[in-house]
């Protein structure tokens, strides 16, 4: 299968402030990339970039088979891109928005006319169509930009965190249109921050942090390279959590984390059913009791965690080494 | 589609797009039509009514100074709304289609050429009713137009020119009405340029906008001989110094304004 993206060694730099540093990244066609990393990690910069909205500083990037750079005039007949925020006119209707980007798309005026309708229709934007964008909701706004980015059905498509601001309904059905887009052979590119999204979607995931990849692989292989299972357990007392912190920790085959607040310890192990005995034997010997406990497979957010030190979301977790 | 047609297709778009904004946009509308009926009516009744001119009535003297006026105000249209697309990011969006990357240049003061008929149309109608009038052929008259509209058109490259240098709505309105007030004031709208002292005697004289003004009330016939005429060459060729004025804006402005404009949204 060709290559429909591919980054190679890519830099830039804001005076002081390196955004990338070397970040490479190949998406084979019809598959799903999927870009995770914490904020200010790159992954705009890298949209960016590929979109042709900014230059690197070094480093040379292809899409669909044209340079970024050089041949980013033709470049842009083949890509759909939705920034972060999004790009709509306020004193513009939905449907006069999206007939306006048909025509810079040189669909030509009926074109342009029936194709904006059945954005609308596809997003779930039928009724409000004809109303200026100014009264929108956020959500809304959202979807009508990545109607935007859907106009001319490019082959390559970028979307930068296309579901932050959605309602679980909305994100659905847009997981849905990207699903269907991709059975149809479409690119796609897409940064995000909901581990779930990049789980379902993304056929393969590169973590993302100081402007590189640190990470890369399908999901399944990245939770594996985090190492094995999880054991996750609630105390019934904060007092108990310095105890079993210091009884598990020979069996901890990683970073151990305490959330305070929720009683709640998670301690990497290999061993499966075999780990989760012993420890729960541990603690019986020390008289600590255990309110709830099980073994899981890791989760992206262990991934993410393990690997930049960051926290994914908005949690607050007390790490302790 | 060639290069050619693909610039004029998305230009045409890119107009469209900002004349719907216009229509939209109460604060812009006012501008273009409702400020200019102000305009004309309280300088028509309060001046005009009061200030006696040789051989003339104050009132014809008076509209061609607000004709240019106004179009001087309503190219900062122009300027304003590209600092409030700049904040907005749809500029990112439009630099992601395989569109005429001039085409939001030209469509943006392209529709400003629309504001300005309205407003001008507007304006002279309102003055027919309070006693101005044209004593020229109306190919003369037809002319005084045009040359108004160049001037607009050019002058909407100057304020596109400052707005993407100064980036945000904010500045760029502080600017332009600290600008444009001495630049309306330091002319021949109002008053006999060459009975003001000194210095800004010259500064008058050798205003584009006074030349304008003078042009454009040669063109109407809105002079009278017993008002002699500035001995300066652009208001004695007014006129033709107006058109050169005009092309001159557009051959710095235009490169100017482009050059700007790219680096404006390549950060
Ligand atoms: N225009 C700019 N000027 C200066 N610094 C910038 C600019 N754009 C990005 N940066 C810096 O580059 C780095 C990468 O930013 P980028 O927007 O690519 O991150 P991100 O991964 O998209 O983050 P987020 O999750 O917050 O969207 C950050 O440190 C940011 O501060
Ligand atoms: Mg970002």
């Amino acid at each position: 299968m060709p290559d429909a993206i591919v980054a190679e060694g890519l830099v830039k730099k804001y005076g002081d402030v390196v955004a990338l540093d070397g970040m490479e990244l190949t998406v084979p066609e019809g598959t799903v990339f999927g870009l995770l990393g914490p904020n200010g990690a790159g992954k705009t910069t890298t949209v960016r970039i590929l979109t042709t909205l900014l230059k690197p500083d070094a480093g040379h990037a292809k899409v669909a088979g044209f340079d970024v750079v050089r041949d980013a005039r033709r470049l842009r007949a083949h890509i759909g891109a939705s920034g972060q925020y999004a790009a709509v006119d306020d004193h513009l209707t939905g449907a006069e928005n999206l007939e306006m980007v048909g025509r810079l798309y040189h669909l030509g005026v009926k074109r342009a006319k029936q194709r904006a309708r059945e954005l609308l229709e596809r997003f779930d934007l039928t009724e409000a169509g004809d109303r200026p964008v100014q009264g929108y909701s956020g959500g809304m706004r959202r979807r009508l930009d990545l109607a935007g980015a859907l106009v001319a059905s490019p082959p390559v498509l970028f979307l930068d965190e296309p579901t932050t601001g959605l309602d679980p309904r909305a994100r659905a059905s847009l997981w849905d249109v990207i699903s269907e887009l991709v059975t149809a052979g479409t690119t796609v590119l897409l940064t995000t921050q909901y581990m779930e999204e990049a789980d379902r979607l993304a056929d393969r995931i590169g973590v993302v942090d100081h402007g590189h990849v640190i990470a890369l692989g399908t999901a399944d292989e990245l939770k594996d390279q985090v190492g094995g299972d999880r054991i996750e357990l609630s105390v019934t007392s904060a007092a108990d959590l310095e105890a079993v912190r210091r009884t598990l920790a020979p069996l901890a085959v990683g970073d151990m984390q305490i959330d305070a607040t929720a009683l709640q310890v998670t301690i990497p192990v290999t061993g499966g059913a075999a780990a989760l005995t012993t420890a729960l034997g541990h603690l019986s010997t020390e008289r600590i009791t255990v309110r709830d406990a099980g073994l899981r497979r890791p989760t992206l957010d262990d991934v993410f965690l393990t690997l930049t030190g960051h926290e994914a979301d908005e949690k607050i977790k007390e790490t302790v080494r | 589609m060639n290069t050619l047609q693909m610039a004029l297709a998305d230009g045409m778009t890119i107009t469209k797009r900002n004349a719907l904004k216009i229509k939209r946009a109460p604060d812009l509308l006012g501008g273009v039509v409702v400020l200019p009926i102000v305009l004309v009516l309280l300088f028509a009744y309060v001046f005009g009514s009061m200030i006696e001119l040789p051989g003339m009535s104050y009132t014809e003297y008076l509209l061609p100074g607000i004709f240019v006026m106004t179009i001087t105000t309503s190219a900062q249209i122009t300027g304003y709304t590209l600092t409030l697309d700049l904040q907005k990011g749809i500029f990112d969006r439009f630099r992601t289609l395989p569109m005429s990357p001039s085409a939001v240049l030209t469509g943006q003061t392209v529709s400003d050429v629309i504001t300005n008929v309205t407003s001008i149309v507007t304006m002279a109608l309102v003055g027919l009713l309070v006693g101005w009038r044209i004593h020229t052929s109306p190919l003369e008259a037809v002319l005084g137009f045009l040359v108004l509209l160049l001037f607009a058109y050019a002058f909407s490259w100057v304020t596109a020119t400052v707005a993407l240098a100064l980036r945000t709505p904010e500045m760029f309105n502080n600017v332009a009405t600290i600008v444009s007030l001495p630049l309306i004031f330091l002319s021949n709208a109002f008053v006999d340029s060459s009975r003001l002292p000194g210095p800004l005697k010259v500064i008058a004289e050798w205003s584009p906008i006074s030349t304008l003004i003078q042009g454009t009330r040669e063109l109407f016939g809105n002079t009278s001989p017993a008002m002699p005429v500035s001995s300066a060459w652009p208001l004695q060729h007014a006129v033709l110094a107006s058109i050169l004025w005009s092309l001159v804006l557009l051959v710095v402005f235009v490169p100017l304004a482009t050059r700007l404009y790219k680096r404006a949204v390549s950060q």
